[in-house]
């Protein structure tokens, strides 16, 4: 049911009973590495091009989270995806494949949990049993859509974000054992008026803000309800703005327990400047990294806030600021 | 809302500052040193081959984007880029790159449409504007002669 103003409260709350995560060999080397189902040993993967490895990714990880679950593709009644390239076709051939109903999704880095919050809404209302929903990325294919090519040498700033080579999926079900999903908040759409396409964290970051506080007013909740609030890839000038603008809210928030997913995947000495991004980011960071502390009861409840900068490279061309959107799912244990 | 000073100048103040100084240095000890090297190989042909000062300038340069496109190939020079900066953009070898790294780029699309239509993208505006540069230039100095200028 809707409570407040923008937030859906499940009242039969939906399991996350599967998850496949995948990765690049970058990734391999980062920080959460164990958290990983299975990494590819380079960018292409044996395919063609990065576009067909960025399609692949999204199958392996989709096939991994069924095995999981000991499920075929057709016991899964829809799939919610989506990724950055244009049209968001590595998410729609990897659906060819799969044969499964399919919704194709776009919410730049966002993604992740706008899909998360849309299963849970099908499965608790009762429209689909289980569901099949996550976000990928590829660092090459995006790089070579939103920037350079992949081997131009150009000087990156320190505000810039690493993509991150991934896919992270997850399965929802009506039925099962596992982290529920418990609530949803769609985000609107915030604009301050930033412009440098070479620092998203700080446009995503009042977007952010505005979720969290609508997440908080409408369930009215306290910000410590949650072991964690997971932010999308605000990175680290993003998270420390993010930060600022909910201590000047009064916002009681413990900067421990104020994580974002940008800086969970790396480790310190990878040179991914201010951070992780891409859809794959906030997937593989929950589904992946979270989704294990909450089965093993190492923390029980989270608020996973997935961040997108809703740029192209043509509206960055024509000198238009970035519009930022954000999404935020609350999975906890029972 | 699409503009919001107070919150932009708040962001800023959170942003680190860029390094305009040690970018600076980088980039003049690493332009420096592949104008050293440009400086190594004219000396060589010009001693060991028959060419002039005035005749040395081609063979360098493509020596100097021969090396570069190996460079490129093996996925080194973006990163010796970053370091770098301006040093490695400056200099031919970084025409050379944004060539190169653009004709790889895009070898999935085909040789027409993918090698041989993208393979300016970047430095297209380079050759556009640098030649439109050298007409104004050769104008003015076609003027000035006109004028009674020696």
């Amino acid at each position: 049911m809707l409570q407040g103003k923008a937030t859906w409260n499940f009242q039969n709350p939906a399991t996350i009973i599967s998850n496949g995560t995948v990765g690049g060999p970058f990734e391999k080397q980062g920080n959460i590495n164990k958290d990983f189902d299975s990494f590819f040993s380079d960018q292409w993967m044996k395919e063609k091009s990065f576009e067909q490895a960025h399609r692949l990714l999204i199958e392996e990880a989709s096939d991994i989270a069924l095995k999981k679950a000991n499920l075929k593709t057709s016991d899964i009644h829809f799939f919610l995806h989506g990724d950055l390239i244009n049209q968001i076709t590595p998410t729609s051939f990897a659906a060819r494949s799969l044969e499964i109903p399919y919704i194709g999704l776009f919410s730049a880095c966002a993604t992740s949990m706008e899909g998360l919050a849309l299963s849970a809404l099908l499965t608790s209302g009762g429209y689909a049993e289980k569901v099949l929903t996550g976000a990928a990325s590829h660092n090459s294919a995006v790089e070579k859509q939103f920037r350079y090519p992949t081997e131009y040498g150009s000087q990156k700033p320190d505000t810039s974000q690493w993509t991150v080579t991934g896919a992270g999926v997850a399965i929802v079900a009506s039925k099962g054992e596992g982290p529920k999903i418990t609530s949803a908040t769609i985000g609107k759409v915030v604009d301050k008026g930033l412009t440098d396409p070479f620092n998203m964290g700080g446009a995503m970051a009042p977007a952010a803000f505005d979720t969290i506080s609508q997440h908080l007013q409408d369930r009215n909740i306290d910000i410590n309800y949650y072991d964690y609030i997971l932010t999308g890839d605000l990175a680290k000038i993003g998270r420390r703005v993010c930060l600022d603008l909910l201590k000047e809210n009064n916002f009681q928030v413990v900067e421990e327990k104020f994580i974002d997913c940008g800086l969970t995947i790396y480790n310190k000495d990878q040179p991914v400047f201010a951070g992780a991004s891409g859809p794959a980011c906030s997937a593989i960071v929950t589904y992946g990294h979270f989704l294990k502390k909450l089965r093993n009861k190492e923390c029980n409840r989270i608020l996973v806030v997935a961040t997108g900068a809703l740029l192209s490279p043509l509206t960055v061309q024509q000198k238009q600021s970035i519009p930022c959107i954000a999404h935020a799912v609350s999975i906890e244990n029972n | 809302m699409s503009n919001d000073p107070i919150y932009q100048s708040q962001e800023k103040n959170a942003e680190p500052k860029r390094p305009i100084f040690k970018n600076c240095l980088k980039a003049f000890l690493i332009g420096g040193l592949i104008c050293v090297i440009g400086q190594a190989i004219s000396t060589f042909y010009m001693y060991y081959f028959d060419f002039t000062e005035q005749t040395v300038g081609n063979p360098t340069t493509a020596t100097l984007i021969f090396i570069t496109m190996l460079l490129t190939g093996f996925g080194v020079y973006d990163r010796i880029a970053q370091f770098a900066g301006a040093g490695t953009a400056v200099p031919v070898t970084g025409f050379g790159n944004a060539v190169i790294s653009a004709a790889i780029e895009h070898r999935t699309e085909g040789f027409v449409q993918g090698v041989g239509g993208n393979m300016f993208k970047l430095a297209g505006s380079v050759i556009l504007f640098g030649v439109f540069s050298a007409f104004l230039v050769a104008l003015i100095k076609t003027i000035f002669s006109y004028l009674g200028g020696s």
